[in-house]
């Protein structure tokens, strides 16, 4: 398992200089840098010189890709792409555009965007497996039928219609949770709850028919005929043998996404006021700072093949079977 | 599990600090004087050098104490000592440096010196670039990066310190305006006007290339136009007469700044955790940084060493009567922190002022209606629901102009000919801009005359202000001219109905402009039915903010939207847009239509020095019957803003000019604390219901599951 799991990493770094590479191409084919520049500098009295002297301090100054009147390594090296790129692989992100040390703000931001990511995504799992498992136990009765319809209701509906329904129901009308807002510490309880019911009843239809339908095929197996001749109970069947095989569809859907939760909801952040990456990485294509976006996307780059590595992990853990060589 | 539970029960009772369940804010802070507010984009720059945008002074004014600052009360706008103990006097010299009259001619005037004396009791706010030891030497001027380990910004240093400003103080943040590392907004500007700047900061650039790790010293090179007299006193030497440089005192660029400061930001691992002085300001204003997460809330809190300034005894007349006058006298400022919170999104920035969670907001478009009636004389008021919550409107037109302009080089509507100056003035009386404000606006806005906004000197009412080839006056009021004759306007200009006559093809102009989406669509199909009026078809060319700004720039539009903000309330600051000096193209200046008219031109030269007279308002007269003539905008609006305050905030006074507006309000913390709490009880009844119904289901499913289990066996 340790060689593949070398072998895997070895893999990501094509892939992220990849990344890295069309990134930089799709940005850099919209935005100059004297297009950053002027974004940066406002509208008002901007100058030429004052143009090329914000693209010099930032080394926007300097050619694309390759720099012909450079000598030896030069030419590649004393070049935007390079020294924008070369430094993430050591996750030094270096600074944005208006001076600020990105990786200090990934780290002060983190933290906001784990605590509506990681709570939405457990609460949601539990309840969307349990919603599935409840609908296969009355499958074909009038609770699937009016439970799938709706899924199908839930799923229908605009996440943004979630946000605005829910902030004027409980915030506004009800008055139990702040409308928008966060605190640090024990005190942003009150400020996530909101986010965090919001986010799992917005994914109840989507996951939870998904679900269903991996455990339709899972109850109609020999193993399950087997279990129920031996007299368990539907809810043993259930809950014991059904779901612990519906497990490896389960993980690769799940799994996957972990890393990613650290990457923070763009939609959600920006409504209910969350200082998390996802508004920091809309807010940098918004004032196109690429060296946030370019961080960014590395950042997500890398936490979706680390992602990738876990799930193949998690599948040696649920099925013997499964040997990573 | 037992332990999860523990911490689980803990978060929850540490959640409920005792307040409404719906208060974003510590239950603590009840009772206090605290204005809540809310800002919607981070600020770029924090640095009086470096900031320029209307969000960043937001902070800033309220941090920096410049010379000068606006008369909070009175209007027109006028000028008043802030830092300085008088308005600066200012002496006249011809080119042999000889001091001139002060009725002398902008002609013979070759420098303007302004001195100023600032007030000796002025203190900086606490700080640890001003701790010093028992050696009386700064504390913290030698720090490694190990020392700032634990720091994470200035209140995590254990000492802190302040000092008396001095005339050097101000001198050393002129300087830093010709710093080579800086961003400098107003370089360009400056440099035109304050003697030795563009050489100084050449004299910088050199030193920064000998010496480019280290510290740059501002202080080691000397700036001829600016000199410390003594420690109260300072000069300025601005080239020729300038007048408009006083408004220019009144902005934090000419605020004082601590060298001491600079060093302490300049030492080894600061800027890697974000300790600059472009993150962290330090000023002698009434207010300084004590929070700085501009991704969740930023606070100002009181400088405890501010005290030279109070309350104004006298306003404009109305102002004692609006209570207005109440605090008068009373040291300022009146509140002791300030809460901004980042709220991007309207709706729950709406809502929670309906709560009572700010104390002012704005009015967006999509709560106009519920916000805001207008009678029938055209009078905003706030609507029935607001005034039993005690919420009160503000208005005041902004020194703002919103513009659509032709491009002076484009043969088709640019340029000086009887042909396109006729086409020009058709589209101007056909595009109406009154129903734009009433429809896209809500009516939060004044059909332009001119370049001029109203309080703005030049600026004419009435009959004498109209412009002519758009309006008749009629009745006592402005009555735009008939479509009619436009299309006679159309037809001499060589497009009778609308159609080339020479090339029989109809006539097509295009606008070119950054509004696209759906939410900019019924504004854009707007502008279409108003060239449909004449027959003309508009072609709208929406592009993104980049290529905009690059077919300006090149010249290569028709028709654009545009607009202005004013940086000081004087007519030189608007109708400089259309000076041919400040073309766009070729010379990179403000004038984005790149309309040139001689006349116009000089008129300008000779206007922009001039006191306020009536021979400088004799001299706008002609220059906007040039411009209406011509043409080269569709005027377009002035903006109104609309300000909505609960009932315990006081002292509220609409002043588009003045920034650093926040010492003069107060609030009532007690008032506002009840009112809160009888519009936020909480509701318990959904809780108590969906736990009822999610046990009435459980309940259901079991006895539905246990009889199944039943009949199997």
């Amino acid at each position: 398992m340790i060689a593949y799991l070398i072998r895997r990493i070895l893999y990501a770094i094509p892939i992220l200089i990849g990344v890295n590479l069309l990134t930089f191409a799709l940005f850099f084919v919209i935005n100059t840098p004297d297009d950053m520049a002027r974004m940066q500098l406002g509208i008002k009295r901007v100058t030429p010189e004052a143009i090329e002297k914000w693209k010099l301090q930032r080394g926007y100054d300097k050619p694309m890709m390759i720099n012909s009147a450079a000598a030896g390594t030069g030419k590649l090296t004393d070049t935007i792409f390079w020294q924008k790129s070369a430094s993430m692989f050591v996750l030094d992100f270096g600074y944005s555009d208006d001076g600020r040390s990105i990786s200090r703000e990934i780290a002060t931001r983190m933290g906001p965007s784990l605590a509506i990511a990681l709570p939405t995504f457990l609460i949601g799992l539990v309840i969307y497996v349990s919603f599935a498992l409840l609908m296969t136990l009355f499958r074909a009765t009038a609770l699937d039928i009016a439970g799938v319809a709706l899924c199908v209701l839930l799923m229908s509906i605009s996440g943004l219609f979630y946000i605005i329904g829910g902030q004027f129901l409980i915030s506004k009308l009800w008055h139990l949770v702040p409308i928008s807002g966060y605190d640090g510490g024990l005190s942003s309880f009150k400020f996530v709850v909101l986010p965090i019911v919001i986010g799992v009843i917005g994914g109840i239809g989507s996951s939870s028919r998904w679900y269903r339908t991996i455990f339709l095929e899972e109850i109609g197996k020999d193993y399950v005929r087997t279990a129920r001749a031996k007299g368990l109970s539907e809810l043993r069947v259930l809950f014991t043998h059904v779901l612990k095989n519906a497990m490896i569809p389960i993980l690769t859907g799940v799994v996957v996404v972990i890393p990613l939760l650290f990457m923070g909801s763009l939609l959600t952040e920006s409504f209910f006021g969350i200082p998390g990456l996802g508004s920091y990485t809309i807010d940098a294509i918004n004032a196109q700072d690429f060296s946030v976006v370019r961080a960014m996307v590395f950042l997500g780059s890398l936490l979706y093949i680390v992602g990738l590595i876990l799930t193949d992990v998690s599948y040696t853990m649920v099925d013997p079977r499964v040997r990573l060589q | 599990m037992k332990r999860f539970a523990a911490y689980l029960l803990l978060t929850l009772l540490a959640a409920c600090d005792g307040g409404l369940w719906n208060n974003p804010y510590s239950a603590a802070e009840a009772g206090k004087p605290i204005l809540y507010t809310a800002f919607t984009e981070r600020p770029k720059h924090l640095d009086p050098a470096q900031a320029y945008s209307e969000n960043e002074y937001e902070f800033l004014a309220n941090i920096y104490a410049p010379p000068l600052q606006y008369h909070y009360l009175k209007r027109p706008y006028q000028l008043v000592p802030l830092a300085a103990s008088a308005m600066p006097a200012v002496r006249y010299l011809d080119a042999q440096r000889r001091l001139l009259p002060e009725t002398a001619s902008a002609e013979k005037i070759a420098y303007s010196v302004y001195e100023i004396h600032i007030k000796p009791d002025m203190r900086f706010q606490p700080h640890p670039a001003f701790a010093r030891d028992a050696k009386g030497e700064l504390e913290y001027l030698h720090l490694s990066p190990d020392d700032l380990r634990d720091i994470h910004a200035p209140a995590d240093f254990a000492h802190s310190g302040t000092r008396r400003v001095q005339a050097a103080d101000y001198v050393y943040q002129i300087k830093r305006l010709a710093h080579p590392q800086l961003h400098l907004p107003i370089y360009g500007v400056m440099s035109e006007y304050i003697v030795g700047l563009k050489e100084y900061a050449a004299t910088l650039q050199q030193a920064l290339r000998e010496n480019p790790d280290s510290f740059l010293d501002l202080n080691g090179h000397a700036l001829s136009g600016v000199e410390v007299v003594d420690e109260t006193t300072y000069r300025i030497t601005v080239y020729g007469k300038y007048p408009q440089f006083a408004y220019w005192l009144a902005m934090p660029f000419f605020a004082p700044m601590p060298q001491e400061v600079e060093r302490f930001y300049a030492q080894p691992g600061m800027k890697e955790r974000n300790l600059t002085l472009d993150w962290w300001p330090v000023g002698s204003g009434p207010y300084y940084l004590s929070e700085n997460d501009p991704n969740r809330r930023m606070v100002l809190s009181r400088n405890p060493y501010y005290d030279s300034e109070s309350y104004p005894t006298e306003g404009e007349a109305g102002d004692a009567a609006a209570g207005l006058l109440r605090d008068a006298g009373k040291p300022l400022p009146l509140i002791d922190q300030v809460i901004f919170t980042l709220e991007k999104e309207t709706i729950p920035y709406w809502n929670k002022f309906l709560q009572g969670y700010y104390d002012a907001s704005g009015i967006s478009s999509d709560s106009f209606d519920q916000a805001v009636q207008v009678s029938v004389g055209g009078e905003a008021n706030v609507t029935d629901a607001m005034q039993e919550q005690g919420i009160a409107l503000s208005t005041s037109v902004a020194t703002s102009t919103m513009y659509t302009g032709f491009n002076w080089l484009d043969p088709v509507v640019g340029g000086d000919s009887e042909k396109t100056r006729k086409l020009r003035q058709a589209i101007a009386i056909a595009v109406d801009f009154e129903e734009f404000v009433s429809i896209f606006a809500n009516g939060r806005g004044i059909a332009a005359q001119s370049p001029l906004p109203p309080g703005i000197f030049g600026y004419r009412d009435g009959e004498a202000g109209i412009n002519s080839v758009v309006y008749d006056w009629t009745e006592g009021q402005p009555v735009r001219k008939s479509i009619a004759e436009a299309k006679r306007l159309l037809a001499e200009a060589g497009y009778p109905g609308g159609v080339d006559e020479k090339t029989r093809q109809p006539l097509v102009i295009n606008l070119d402009t950054t509004a696209n989406g759906v939410g900019n669509k019924s504004r854009l199909d707007w502008m279409r039915k108003q060239f449909d009026k004449i027959n003309v078809q508009l072609v709208v060319r929406s592009t993104d903010y980049n290529r905009f700004q690059d077919k300006i720039r090149r010249g290569d539009t028709q028709m654009f939207y545009f607009g202005w903000n004013a940086d000081y309330p004087d007519p030189e600051n608007f109708l400089f847009l259309l000076h041919g000096a400040q073309a766009k193209v070729g010379k990179g200046g403000e004038n984005a239509a790149n309309y040139s008219n001689p006349e116009y031109d000089s008129l300008f030269e000779q206007m922009k020095n001039m006191e306020n007279s009536p021979q400088r308002q004799a001299i706008i007269d002609r220059m906007l019957a040039i411009l209406h003539r011509d043409t080269p905008w569709l005027w377009g609006f002035h903006p109104k803003n609309y300000v909505l305050q609960h009932g315990w905030l006081h002292n509220v006074k609409p002043n588009v000019m003045a920034n650093n507006k926040l010492k003069y309000w107060r609030v009532e913390a007690e008032r506002r604390d009840s009112l809160r709490a009888g519009w936020n009880q909480p509701r318990l009844w959904p809780l108590w219901l969906s736990a009822a119904a999610l046990l009435l289901f459980v309940v259901w499913m079991w006895r539905v599951l246990s009889k199944r289990e039943e009949a199997k066996s």
